[in-house]
């Protein structure tokens, strides 16, 4: 809450206090949710196609937090499942679609345009296995998975048609450098401490995590909803901070959005009534 | 006719046209004091009804359009509460109580109209 506002609040607190009939009247606004969940009695975290830094596998500690925190913050009832391999699963189907080269394409199986030429450039490239790190482009290609409505369908009857999460998830190391301000401690002749502000050039280090989570229909194998994020956290580079602490710290901040698709918030506060 | 007789008929006529527009203000303010008596006991839809009524008798009435603003809110008609909180502020710009209760929606508002994509 502002500066602004909080002062206005306690304006208002002390003329409603002085004048007779304002009413400070406590409000429970509704936040819409992003997705209807009302046909899905079950959640499935099928798994995420991961890339950047290989300190954290994106894929499984992503599920494992999204399960966690939805069986403590959803009404739907999460599936026990092993977390798919997607990034295996996407590579292999990019290679065999590259294979079977048009005309002929699976029903069920019609991937994104202009995935073709992404799955020859990729099937040319080999970006499994040869490459330390892959870029976020690089892991952009492989989201033709989930134009694969065939897959998904096929997914999502094996477990009576849930509503299924899955997405791309790229954490990798970052770092900048430049100008910061930081405090800096003085004492006085009379011993007295105070803090001054000081530029300084610094090196900082640290990850970003860019996600992007994706709701499937289990039953009709149809993205329903889909949402991108981009977090960074940087550290003085004298610091060694372990990519495992900074995931779930930049996850920290996005999860509420995630969880947020699941059920009806709504958001407590106070106004005043008028005479 | 006499400059005495003009003036009493005079004042007469602007009683006459006078006490419609008092009724009205002071109708609008009974729905007002009853619509702010069932939102503080919760019936949030009795109320909005109430305050629909006295921005309808009277249109000028800043305070009903205040709590029109909140029942709307409550309810999260979120664009109706926005017209009803402006219009408030257009009528009484320097009322801090509204200004307040404006500055509190529209930051609920961010959050509700958020959008990630």
């Amino acid at each position: 809450m502002s500066v602004k506002i909080l002062s206005s609040v306690a304006c208002v607190a002390l003329v409603a206090g002085c004048s007779a009939g304002n009413y400070e009247i406590p409000i429970e606004t509704p936040l819409t949710p992003k997705l209807d969940i009302s046909k899905f009695q079950r959640v499935l975290i099928a798994g995420f196609i991961s890339g950047g830094s290989e300190d954290v596998d994106a894929n499984l500690e992503t599920a494992r937090l999204l399960r966690s925190q939805l069986r403590r913050n959803s009404v739907l009832e999460v599936i026990d499942a092993d977390v798919m391999p997607l990034l295996d699963i996407a590579d292999e189907q990019i290679r065999s679609s590259a294979r079977n080269a048009p005309p002929t394409v699976p029903d069920g199986f019609a991937a994104a345009p202009g995935a073709e030429a992404d799955a020859d450039e990729n099937a040319e490239d080999d970006p499994l296995g040869e490459d330390d790190q892959m870029t976020e482009e690089e892991l952009e290609a492989y989201e033709t998975i989930f134009a694969n409505v065939g897959f998904w369908r096929d997914l999502g009857e094996e477990y009576q048609n849930p509503l299924i999460l899955t997405g791309t998830i790229y954490f990798s190391p970052h770092q900048q450098s430049g100008m910061v301000t930081r405090e800096r401690e003085v004492y006085d002749s009379f011993g007295r401490r105070r803090t001054t502000p000081e530029r300084t050039y610094r090196d900082r280090r640290g990850y970003v995590l860019s996600p992007k989570f994706i709701f499937i229909d289990g039953e009709t194998g149809a993205t329903v909803y889909s949402e991108r994020h981009r977090e960074e956290i940087l550290y003085d580079a004298s610091q060694n901070t372990p990519a495992l602490s900074s995931y779930f710290e930049l996850m920290d901040r996005l999860l509420p959005s995630v969880l947020s698709a699941f059920s009806n918030q709504s958001i407590r506060g106070t106004r005043t009534l008028l005479r | 006719m006499n400059r005495r007789t003009l003036v009493a008929l005079a004042l007469l006529l602007l009683c006459a046209s006078a006490h419609p527009l008092a009724d009205a203000a002071s109708d609008a303010r009974a729905q007002v004091d009853f619509g702010n008596k069932v939102a503080r006991r919760g019936l949030w839809r009795e109320a909005v009804y109430r305050f629909q009524r006295a921005v309808e008798y009277d249109p000028t009435y800043a305070a009903a359009w205040n709590n029109l603003g909140i029942g709307y809110e409550h309810e999260g008609r979120m664009g109706d509460a926005r017209e009803a909180y402006e219009t408030a502020l257009d009528l009484d710009p320097n009322n801090v109580t509204i200004e307040t209760n404006y500055d509190l929606f529209l930051e609920v508002s961010d959050r509700v109209s958020e959008d990630p994509q």
